[in-house]
């Protein structure tokens, strides 16, 4: 029999109970046992995690992020991607199925899940290819892949480029009652774009994506899934006329949800220039800072926030893209897309709180319950914090003050924006069907 | 006036202005810094008027020039300046070798760095190249060129020719006319010339201008910088005009509905130039795509620079190349 583990002296926060309190967990077999007032939970037989100052929430979700198993395993596997999953607080991830070969059969998918059965961490959901090969051409065997497990369906690092297309697969996918997951990005407006475009791709001399790259297939998406009522998730929304959009046609009742990353909340196109610190005058080319949907303005993360302060933008997902160092260590316009962004996210969005710009429980809500929701299915993913609950939480010290090393990540991506910077706010244990996957070195 | 003896070679000791370990743009150079690029090349300026166009300065030195991408005048001129001063001199047309063979830049660049180079002279098509370089290697770089970002040496050769005909920039008009959003030699002039004092008017078609010219200005902290797309307007009283060399493929692109009517409104031509102050000179970074950006009349007109751009060109990079890497070191 397993020992029980003890949660003491945190506090306690669970958006969907709406429960915000100081109080003790004791989990037994994987479940929550006992919820208690500080102290009142017996400690015979337990180990004890000290949760003084911290946070205790169920574990995150992240609908949004690149495991690169199979095919690209220099970059990522199953295993070292869920391992850094965990350190970021995260106890369910989707991957995306743009790998090789992408995910588009059964065969591909029961890969991905006894893979992540063997040798991962915490709960991965796969995501299968809206089309085969994601080459945009015919649509992959849907019922196929959702019958193997598939959560939802994406083509993600390319827009379903044939409208016609999507809107079969919308078809398709309103039967099988799952999210198609859009990337949004008009291939011709975007081609070749390396950046946001605006003063400072101007100043650097690379080619922009403008933000009605992004727009207008939003819009496009819109009526398809107005025309199908099929279930429409946005991908990593960028721009605030986006958001605007994606308001619109809430209010018009169609079935749309969109997720914003922890960078497109807190960086801009100037992190691609130089960085925060010092006064260095030299230009960096930052390639780590690399990343499609491009980091935009000051105005859009304005817009973004607001967005989803007001639930326009239904949660938060990383959109964790790791690369090999010779992947960005390159010209820039060579450069791969993307942020190895799981151990960073916590700690970049927890800036958002501490400067006012969002509420602590709309932050859990966004990276748990609502998640959660949009999947619409069980898939094992627990309810919350209660008793019988599978326990899959997250603890963390919001007020931890802590430095971004690229080279104590769990993840083999070491390419971020964030290296050097100083965080506040970083996970001390994460917590999967009641045992510790993580725990702060 | 810095004391540059020059007839056995360059001064052991020169101002302590110079900051630069690499050129990789006018962006981060002083005002006082571009007077001295300027007045060390009225010294080598000398040397090329002499019968033996040769000094001991870079003697042992070796200057690797590395292209990315085609080039003829750049390149000959970086290589006749390396020679001017006796260094020993490698090409490498990175653009037909390496580039083929898979190799990448940071091997290419730590290869030659192995090789024993002290000066890369880089040309690349991707902006930020020569920022890369800079960072990867020991030797000093300099940049000939990197995509549509920066062309430092032909900024630094156009404010000079100016300045030998006109003595100053100060307040000068200079209007810069064609493809502003594609052209290294605009965005680092809009740096060396306004550095310098002048006041300048970017005019083209909007499609080669930047999405929004006026943001880029005051966001990068340009001063004395305008658009004006009337090319009438933006010549009337000009001191300088510099026309850019169109790249045809950009009306395949779709940035041009034809070549003919570009012309049409945007050619400099005799009638446009006139505009102009009687003596304006008329600058192009060249190679000129005759009867396109350019008339012939006024190519080789009266007012027209060109040629001397090039003249220039050799003694502001023997300039370049003696201030990175020419001087002892303490």
């Amino acid at each position: 029999m397993a020992r029980d583990l003890l949660i003491i002296g945190g506090r306690i926060i669970d958006a969907d109970q709406n429960i915000d309190a100081a109080g003790d967990l004791l989990i037994s077999d994987g479940k929550f046992s006992q919820i208690g007032s500080p102290g009142t939970l017996p400690s015979k037989n337990a180990d004890v995690i000290d949760a003084a100052g911290c946070i205790v929430c169920q574990g995150f979700i992240d609908l949004h992020c690149h495991l690169r198993d199979p095919g690209f395993e220099e970059k990522e596997t199953i295993a070292t991607g869920t391992k850094a999953a965990a350190a970021g607080g995260f106890t369910t991830v989707c991957c995306m199925p743009n790998t090789n070969p992408p995910i588009d059969s059964r065969a591909s998918v029961e890969y991905v899940i006894r893979t992540a059965a063997q040798s991962g961490t915490i709960r991965v959901l796969p995501i299968g290819c809206i089309t085969k090969g994601r080459k945009g051409a015919e649509l992959s065997e849907m019922y196929d892949l959702a019958d193997a497990g598939v959560i939802g369906f994406s083509d993600d690092g390319s827009t379903v480029a044939n409208p016609q297309l999507l809107q079969k697969a919308m078809e398709y996918s309103r039967t099988l009652g799952l999210p198609i997951i859009e990337h949004c990005e008009d291939p011709m407006l975007a081609k070749d774009g390396y950046m946001h475009e605006g003063w400072v791709s101007t100043r650097l001399g690379l080619k922009g994506v403008p933000t009605a790259a992004e727009e207008v297939i939003i819009a496009r998406d819109i009526a398809l899934a107005q025309l199908t009522k099929a279930k429409l998730h946005i991908a990593h929304v960028s721009t605030a006329g986006s958001v605007e959009m994606i308001r619109r046609a809430k209010e018009a009742g169609i079935s749309i949800t969109a997720e914003v990353t922890p960078h497109h909340l807190t960086l801009t196109h100037e992190r691609v220039m130089r960085t925060g610190r010092g006064n260095r005058s030299e230009l960096l080319y930052d390639t780590n800072a690399k990343v499609n949907p491009p980091l935009r303005t000051e105005e859009d993360i304005a817009a973004l926030i607001a967005g989803l302060k007001a639930g326009v933008i239904d949660c938060i997902a990383t959109d964790h893209a790791p690369h090999h160092e010779i992947d960005k260590l390159c010209e820039f316009g060579l450069a791969a897309f993307g942020i190895s962004g799981f151990e960073t996210a916590l700690g970049s969005l927890m800036t958002l709180v501490h400067n006012g710009h969002l509420d602590m429980k709309a932050l859990i809500a966004a990276l748990t319950a609502v998640p959660s929701r949009i999947l619409g299915k069980n898939y094992g993913i627990p309810a919350g914090i209660k008793i019988g609950s599978t326990a899959d939480i997250v603890i963390f010290d919001p007020d931890k003050e802590w430095t971004v090393r690229s080279s104590d990540f769990a993840s083999k991506g070491k390419n971020t924006p964030l290296e050097g910077q100083a965080l506040k706010g970083k996970v001390k244990a994460t917590i999967y069907y009641g045992a510790v996957v993580y725990s702060e070195g | 006036m810095a004391d540059l003896s020059l007839s056995t070679g360059l001064p052991e000791t020169s101002p302590d202005v110079w900051k630069h370990e690499h050129v990789l743009d006018v962006d981060d150079f002083s005002r006082d810094e571009i007077d001295l690029v300027h007045e060390v090349a009225d010294a080598m300026g000398e040397i090329l008027t002499r019968e033996v166009k040769k000094v001991p300065t870079l003697r042992g030195k070796t200057v690797v020039t590395m292209f990315y991408e085609a080039s003829t005048r750049t390149r000959a001129s970086f290589e006749l300046a390396a020679k001017n001063l006796s260094a020993d001199t490698v090409n490498l047309d990175a653009s037909k070798s390496s580039v083929t063979k898979g190799e990448s830049f940071i091997d290419s660049l730590r290869t030659i760095q192995a090789l024993g180079a002290d000066v890369i002279i880089i040309r690349h098509s991707h902006s930020g190249a020569p920022y890369l370089a800079s960072r990867s290697v020991h030797a000093h770089i300099v940049n000939a060129g990197d995509g549509w970002h920066a062309h430092p040496s032909q900024s630094l050769l156009d404010t000079y020719t100016i300045r030998k005909h006109l003595g100053t920039l100060e307040d000068k008009k200079i209007a810069i006319v064609g493809d502003i959003l594609h052209s290294r030699v605009a965005h680092s002039n809009l740096w060396g010339m306004s550095k310098l004092g002048a006041q300048i008017v970017l005019c083209g078609p909007q499609t080669l201008l930047p999405l929004d010219t006026e943001g880029f200005i005051s966001r990068s902290g340009l001063s004395g910088v305008t658009v004006e797309p009337v090319i009438e307007k933006a010549l009337k009283d000009a001191d300088i005009v510099m026309a850019l060399r169109l790249q045809l493929e950009r009306q395949q692109a779709g940035l041009l509905p034809t070549i003919r009517e570009y012309v049409q409104r945007y050619a400099i031509t005799a009638e446009r130039l006139r505009l102009a102050k009687p003596n304006a000179l008329l600058l192009h970074p060249g190679p000129v795509n005759e009867g396109i950006e350019l008339s012939p009349e006024v190519a080789y007109g009266a007012q027209s620079v060109i040629q001397e751009q090039v003249t220039n060109g050799v003694a502001i990079r023997m300039a370049l190349l003696y201030l990175v890497c020419g001087r002892k070191h303490n």
